[in-house]
């Protein structure tokens, strides 16, 4: 038994340790937002803030304010599009299968894994020729065609657990297409929705690649103006750090209030089942 | 929501399927098929469509503003060959990808077999692990930007130890065997965004191998120490070889993730004095978008596409088969 403590407690001390790295860049993150300019030294890196000083927060609010504003008209219509999307997608692609349909879901799937450099001349081509170049609609419109494929996935499987019985009953009773759908799968797919939209909220709001070809200054989202502020030499980094913390910030809570179906959205996301 | 990676390959049962499925087509069916018709339509356009559109640019003369797509033969993937910086990019990529997906494995599984302990607060303890994956690789760069600068925190500390590393502003390549016009060998910068990257994925793979032993049932372990198996001896012989192919689905997926990588690496270290950091994704940014290189930025982009497509189609193949 005394081995087992032993072990017991070795395994606790690891997990911490662990668990100080995994946090260590939240902690200096949230100390140096706090600190004025002067005590951002060296030496001083580590050590807590000798007052709460919220001024940096509030000149990093200054500056990512509107941009802020143009993730949440961004993240919110495309979030819910996508979903729908996928919603209906995964319901034709589980319950009215065709031959050749697992063909195509596959076909679709590779859209999810590809490197969207390589769309990324085309695609800026047909935005400035549709007159979406440079417009929060653009980017929305970007994120809904290029969501179908993970939010297709993640509905397809989630339908895939509603029992097929449940359907050829329905079809029998003389329920179509809609009435189903409306009937059956919509209202068992409460969690399907939550664990999708979740998975679409904080991918699109923490994109960059799309957001920073695709929009210019005033239109562009909080991680490209987040990385435009770090990358300015004037920013001093303790307002670096506040507005980092400020564009994570939705995301994290997000995670911190819904976490498991993050988790659930991240499995489903990498695997077919 | 079990994970069922990488099925093993099954057939014979698809005959059978065809043939039920090859049923007439009443008013539903076609119903069903035009609600999905726009999704196929966008993504054929806008996946497959825009793919053979760049393709066709990368093989053109389109290397100033004005677009010129006149046929340019390999020009543009001969250039990037033997280019300094496409041959730094792929010696980083391949380094990075390397021990990349190496920490996220041994991390992943190494915190899972952990959490897996009965141990107590383990939803606070995932939680730690989990976080990070929450949040954009833009913030992360630019917190371990910060981190690892050679100037501040984590190198005081080192230095009190006698190491005094250069970090991500680190030039050195070990050993550095002239390769072409590159010094062929680990590049030390790599190593402070791996660092990074890790710190943000390695949630990943701890949820996945977490999933994966949960799914064990408890019986199994039951008897093998009623055999007489050491808890060792049952991870080995019992555990690991049952979460082999979650492995591979991480590999593959963590893979895809490095090999495409962009914004981490543009948001903490750009592309790095000598390029020690630079990636085929920042390459194909700046020279396309701030150069105007449209045919080379293609290039790239289609070597990028290439070197994922060797990794995700076979696995997307695969998985269709084990599933019908």
């Amino acid at each position: 038994m005394a081995i087992r403590t032993v072990s017991r407690t070795i395994l606790y001390l690891l997990l911490i340790v662990l668990s100080l790295f995994y946090l260590m860049p939240v902690y200096v993150m949230l100390i140096t937002s706090l600190k004025p300019l002067d005590q951002i030294s060296l030496s001083e890196m580590w050590q807590l803030p000798q007052s709460l000083d919220l001024s940096n927060y509030q000149l990093a609010f200054e500056k990512l304010a509107p941009n802020l504003m143009n993730s949440i008209y961004l993240v919110i219509p495309a979030t819910l599009l996508s979903a729908l999307l996928g919603s209906l997608n995964g319901y034709v692609l589980s319950k009215w299968k065709f031959r050749g349909s697992d063909w195509i879901f596959t076909a679709l799937l590779f859209g999810m894994f590809i490197p969207y450099q390589s769309i990324l001349i085309p695609l800026i081509q047909f935005l400035r020729e549709a007159g979406l170049y440079n417009t929060i609609p653009g980017l929305i419109f970007v994120h809904v065609v290029y969501g179908i494929p993970i939010t297709t996935l993640m509905f397809r499987n989630f339908y895939a657990s509603i029992p097929e019985e449940m359907i050829e009953s329905a079809k029998i009773d003389g329920a179509g297409i809609f009435k189903i759908y409306q009937h059956i799968i919509i209202p068992l797919s409460i969690t399907g929705f939550v664990v999708v939209g979740i998975w679409q909220f904080t991918n699109i709001w923490n994109e960059f690649l799309f957001a920073v070809t695709i929009t210019t200054s005033s239109q562009q989202p909080i991680m490209v103006a987040l990385q435009n502020l770090s990358g300015s030499q004037i920013v001093q980094w303790n307002v670096q750090m506040a507005g980092a913390l400020l564009a994570a910030l939705p995301t994290l809570l997000v995670y911190i209030f819904l976490g498991k179906f993050f988790v659930k959205g991240l499995l489903a996301g990498s695997v077919k089942g | 929501m079990e994970p069922k990676v990488l099925p093993s390959f099954q057939s014979g049962s698809s005959l059978a399927v065809s043939a039920k499925k090859r049923k007439k087509w009443n008013v539903d069916q076609w119903l069903s098929f035009a609600f999905i018709l726009p999704s196929i339509i966008a993504v054929a356009v806008f996946v497959y469509g825009f793919i053979a559109w760049s393709g066709y640019v990368s093989l053109s003369n389109w290397n100033s503003l004005v677009p010129d797509l006149s046929f340019a033969g390999l020009k543009n993937y001969l250039f990037l060959f033997k280019d300094f910086r496409f041959q730094a990019d792929l010696r980083n990529t391949l380094f990075f990808t390397l021990f990349f997906i190496l920490a996220v494995l041994f991390m992943g599984l190494l915190l899972a077999v952990f959490l897996d302990q009965k141990i107590r607060g383990e939803s606070l303890f995932r939680n730690i692990f989990f976080f990070p994956m929450a949040l954009s690789f833009i913030v992360t760069g630019v917190i371990w930007q910060w981190l690892l600068n050679p100037a501040t925190g984590v190198n005081l500390f080192l230095k009190k130890f006698g190491l005094d590393s250069l970090w991500y502003t680190s030039v050195t390549v070990i050993p550095g065997i002239q390769w072409s016009k590159i010094q062929f060998g680990i590049p030390v910068a790599v190593i402070a965004v791996v660092i990074a990257a890790a710190w943000q994925m390695t949630g990943f793979s701890v949820a996945m191998y977490l999933a994966g032993l949960r799914a064990i049932p408890e019986e199994i372990r039951e008897a093998a120490r009623m055999d007489g198996a050491t808890e060792f001896q049952i991870y080995r012989k019992i555990i690991f070889p049952m979460v082999a192919p979650i492995t591979v689905s991480v590999v593959i997926i963590m893979a895809h993730i490095s090999l495409k990588i962009f914004d981490l690496i543009y948001a903490m270290t750009g592309p790095g004095a000598n390029f020690v950091t630079d990636v085929p994704g920042v390459y194909m940014f700046e020279t396309t978008f701030r150069g105007n290189y449209y045919a080379n930025g293609a290039a790239i982009s289609i070597i990028m596409l290439l070197s994922v497509a060797i990794f995700i189609v076979p696995y997307l193949i695969s998985s269709r088969k084990g599933e019908s």
